[in-house]
């Protein structure tokens, strides 16, 4: 029980960190496609690392059964597809409304 | 489209429909499985052609290859997630993005899609726009080094050319390394 609490915590924190470091990313970075670099990656990673932790917590701790990990899994499954495409889609719009990536040593937008 | 091409891609579509029905349910009385396989079966008459291509009966071959792709782009997933960490984090913030544009063999929709949705997920790239019908990437990079590891190296494209490599009669070619 032990050795699962601990896994389960692992992986919710590094999940979260992901997260975290996507957030701070959104504000830190210079302009629209920088920004989307840290939130399409981390999300991404993030929220599969904190599913794996519920995978884990419910198959081994609470209740053993295999139906709720399985669906879990497909959720990883999909927001690994759809979080791309999301983020790809987002930048084919700005790319082609026209907005100019940010170079070295311009202002931040 | 021949009638065996259409079976095929009937079958398959049903048969994951059905699994995935199963798996969301829960559910394993008559009842239940009935009025499932009558819901796939609607499914599946309207929008088969959606999810397999009439063509390609490689389609099995393909998926399996893919699934021994995802661990290794699973791992590089990490490796982004790390170096975005490393650049959000990093006092001075080492970024210094620019667009590049490159080529590649693949022609077919999945390809190009797999490729993409690598692009975006694997360090410091995402890809801006693709243009199927010259296989021309447009990738937007968050400094020099991911970029140079897609026009230099080129790992991943060989990578996704060889789970989608299909012999004279079809339009994905291996990329020459």
């Amino acid at each position: 029980m032990v050795l699962v609490n601990g896994m389960v915590t692992l992986f919710l924190a590094a999940g979260l960190f992901f997260t975290l470091v996507g957030s701070i990313g959104l504000l830190r970075f210079p302009d629209f496609y920088t920004r989307l670099h840290a939130t399409g990656k981390c999300d991404t990673l993030g929220a599969g690392l904190i599913i794996v932790g519920l995978i884990i917590y419910h198959f081994f701790g609470y209740s053993k059964g295999v139906l709720v990990p399985a669906r879990l899994a497909f959720l990883v499954f999909f927001i690994f597809i759809a979080n791309p495409v999301a983020t790809h889609a987002i930048m084919k719009a700005a790319d082609e409304t026209g907005l100019k990536p940010w170079k070295v040593g311009e202002e931040r937008k | 489209m021949s009638k065996g091409d259409k079976a095929f891609g009937i079958t398959v579509t049903f048969v994951i429909m059905f699994l995935f029905w199963i798996l969301l349910s829960g559910l394993f009385d008559a009842f239940h499985l009935i009025a499932g396989a009558i819901c796939c079966g609607i499914v599946t008459l309207i929008s088969h052609d959606l999810l397999v291509r009439g063509k390609d009966r490689k389609f099995i071959v393909k998926s399996l290859r893919l699934f021994r792709y995802i661990p290794w782009e699973f791992w590089q997933i990490v490796l982004a997630n790390i170096d975005v960490a490393y650049r959000v984090l990093h006092p001075k913030m080492p970024i210094d993005p620019l667009i590049i544009e490159f080529e590649t063999p693949l022609r077919s929709d999945f390809s190009l899609v797999t490729l993409a949705n690598s692009i975006t997920l694997t360090p410091g790239t995402i890809t801006i726009s693709v243009d199927p019908e010259k296989g021309t990437f447009r990738v937007h990079a968050i400094a020099k080094e991911p970029a140079d590891a897609l026009l230099v190296d080129q790992t991943m494209q060989r990578k996704v050319a060889e789970i989608f490599f299909v012999e004279p009669s079809g339009t994905d070619q291996p990329a020459k390394s």
